[in-house]
């Protein structure tokens, strides 16, 4: 069974208060997604701005309301759930997020950050909070003495490494990082990501890595599902996706990333003319009427794309 | 050489910090020639972009401090007036700013704010700056030329308030252009049809394009030549064959271990930090602090950058010494783009 599932989940565009209701525009911001997570595992989930992946991911820890569909965590329906039920289920699964210098509140020093989390959920004494705490700090490869300095006092990734810590206070199953490393130098991307892979294989985490960087996911991640406007268009392992795309928009978005040797920039160019073209000829094969995304179709066991 | 478009000699640039100046930019000789695109490398806090605000003299005045020269078409950039100047930039010295999103007035219409470049450069009538400017926006590839000119820029996404930019940038065309980080605030599939369409303008009006970016993949794809910098130094110059076939300077070697690249195990991590200008250490390898296991006799005591092969120019020795412990990167050598 896998750790979680999303069924068909929809998450509208939000309502602008209004006196007289009007209709709006149906186009919702995530539009029947379906994806399993299973334990252990590296998702990765790709697409450009506005494709709806972080919405994605803040739907299935509750920051973003849903319409239609359901969320199972573990085997349980999430909005079925009572209150006390969900915080329960909640605790497993945590997030790192995208800027590391506004997901940090400024005033709070890091022992109270990281340990905030712990506080929610488990009644320690000061001894072993402080303990905790400094377990932490230490798997995150921080000085001991940072317990007591603020953010401002750390460069982007000791922040960034500030908030894993923080993620993994209470052991969860499921860490969602959106975008972790869009806001550091590659040196400091590098770091983080090394140090993400570690923790991810110590503690056997699941893991729903959202990029929008085609280089890193492959590094990352397992499998990956490839979004645009709203809804997934290819989904498979890595080999699937890099090696043998099906899907006219996953072509294009890897074509786009730029060629890492300068003596092929010619080759790359008319690749990407001759995808470019591909992509006008094909149009109406991989979207409906309206320009909206097919359904996915299985294509091999792994591999499912958007396609006729 | 007479095709020379931009010759920066011995440039430094300090900023008033605590009431002392420190230097961001630290000595950089470069030059730029006509239908050549230079690329500048190097992380943010290395002095990339204080590089090309000293050459537009776009820093404030009271708090920063310029030495050296800049000459462009026989004048020293840093010795003229503002009015001088004036007359100079957004013509034949045009730069594209990082962010698509603030470098435009959210109050003026996109027509009206690539109006105004011309409205100081050039004598033409209002009809034929309308007729410019909607030429200019077919030209970097907005079909639409009409609407977008009476369009204001919420209306417009990134790629084409970029393009909007761009356009403005080529209003009087000029023959150098500075980018700074053109494309990193925009998604792959737009940076692609950006780079594309500013390497087919420049090949089209033959004009120079000092392009600065963090981007190593942006660079192989639009550079003639690399300059790497780092902590106010340029480290390595060379084609850009060169630089990502034969990369000498640890610094370049390591940037180039830190990206992804499909088959390494682990991303190669250049200890410690690039560090603040106030508290650099001036004398010796500055890179040194950050490639530990090379011992402090490989380094120079004061390094020059030297010419190793034709155009090809290093700073410092200790690239004849250097290689990546094996630990750092797995099992994988060091050795990623040789030319097979």
């Amino acid at each position: 069974m896998p750790l979680l599932q999303l069924h068909n989940m929809t998450v509208p565009l939000p309502q602008k208060r209004a006196f007289i209701k009007r209709a709006h525009s149906v186009v919702p911001i995530v539009d029947r997604v379906s994806l399993q997570l299973y334990r252990g595992e590296v998702y990765g989930l790709v697409g450009e701005s506005g494709c709806g992946k972080s919405t994605t991911a803040r739907a299935m820890i509750g920051l973003n309301r849903i319409t239609e569909g359901q969320i199972l965590f573990q085997g349980e329906d999430i909005a079925s759930l009572s209150r006390n039920k969900r915080r329960e289920q909640m605790k497993d699964m945590q997030m790192i997020f995208q800027d590391p210098y506004s997901s940090l509140n400024p005033r709070k020093n890091v022992w109270n950050s990281i340990a905030e989390p712990l506080r929610n959920f488990e009644r320690l004494s000061k001894e072993e909070e402080l303990r905790k705490v400094q377990a932490l700090v230490e798997r995150v490869g921080l000085n001991p003495e940072s317990l007591y300095q603020y953010p401002h006092q750390f460069s982007g990734g000791q922040r960034q490494r500030i908030g894993i810590a923080r993620a993994l206070a209470l052991q969860p199953k499921l860490l969602i990082a959106d975008e972790p490393v869009s806001a550091l130098d590659v040196s400091v991307q590098a770091q983080v990501l090394n140090f993400m892979k570690d923790i991810q294989q110590e503690y056997g985490l699941t893991m729903l890595f959202i990029s929008h960087d085609l280089g890193i996911v492959r590094h990352m991640c397992d499998r990956i599902g490839i979004m645009y406007q709203g809804r997934l268009v290819e989904e498979g392992t890595v080999e699937d996706i890099f090696e043998r795309p099906c899907h006219l928009y996953t072509k294009r978005l890897l074509a786009a990333v730029p060629e890492m040797d300068p003596d092929k920039r010619l080759k790359k160019l008319q690749e990407r003319q001759r995808i470019q073209h591909e992509y006008e000829q094909q149009v109406d094969e991989f979207f409906d009427a309206a320009g909206r995304v097919k359904e996915l179709r299985k294509i091999t066991a792994t591999h499912s794309a958007a396609v006729k | 050489m007479e095709d020379n478009l931009l010759t920066i000699h011995k440039l430094r640039t300090s900023f008033l910090i605590d009431g002392e100046f420190h230097r961001a930019v630290d000595g950089v000789s470069l030059t730029i020639h006509r239908n050549e695109v230079v690329a500048i490398v190097g992380e943010s806090g290395c002095g990339k972009s204080a590089l090309a605000l000293s050459i537009m003299g776009l820093h404030p005045k009271e708090r920063t401090r310029i030495e050296g020269s800049v000459e462009f078409q026989g004048q020293n950039l840093l010795q003229l007036s503002t009015a001088k100047l004036n007359q100079i930039r957004g013509k034949q010295l045009a730069m594209i700013f990082q962010d698509p999103m603030t470098a435009l007035h959210p109050l003026l219409t996109v027509g009206r704010q690539i109006k105004e470049v011309m409205d100081v450069h050039l004598p033409l009538s209002t009809k034929e700056k309308k007729q410019r400017v909607l030429q200019l926006l077919e030209q970097v590839g907005i079909q639409t030329s009409a609407q977008v000119y009476q369009h204001y820029p919420h209306e417009l996404s990134g790629g084409m308030r970029q393009r909007v930019l761009i356009a403005m940038a080529l209003a009087c065309d000029p023959v150098l252009l500075i980018a700074d980080e053109p494309t990193t605030a925009l998604d792959v599939t737009i940076q692609a049809q950006i780079m594309e369409l500013m390497k087919e303008l420049q090949q089209q009006s033959q004009a120079g394009i000092l392009l600065i970016t963090h981007d190593l993949g942006v660079v192989a794809e639009m550079a003639d030549r690399v300059a790497v910098m780092y902590a106010g130094e340029i480290v390595e110059l060379a084609t850009v064959h060169e630089l990502f076939h034969h990369p000498l300077h640890p610094y370049t070697r390591s940037l180039l271990h830190s990206l992804p690249s499909g088959q390494q195990q682990k991303l190669h991590v250049i200890d410690g930090m690039v560090p603040a200008i106030e508290r650099l250490k001036r004398s010796g390898c500055r890179f040194a602090p950050r490639i530990p296991w090379i011992s402090n006799e490989l380094h120079e005591d004061d390094p020059v950058l030297r010419e190793i092969a034709p155009g090809h120019y290093v700073r410092c020795t200790c690239h004849q010494h250097f290689y990546l412990p094996a630990d750092r990167i797995g099992d994988e050598t060091d050795a990623p783009f040789t030319a097979t």
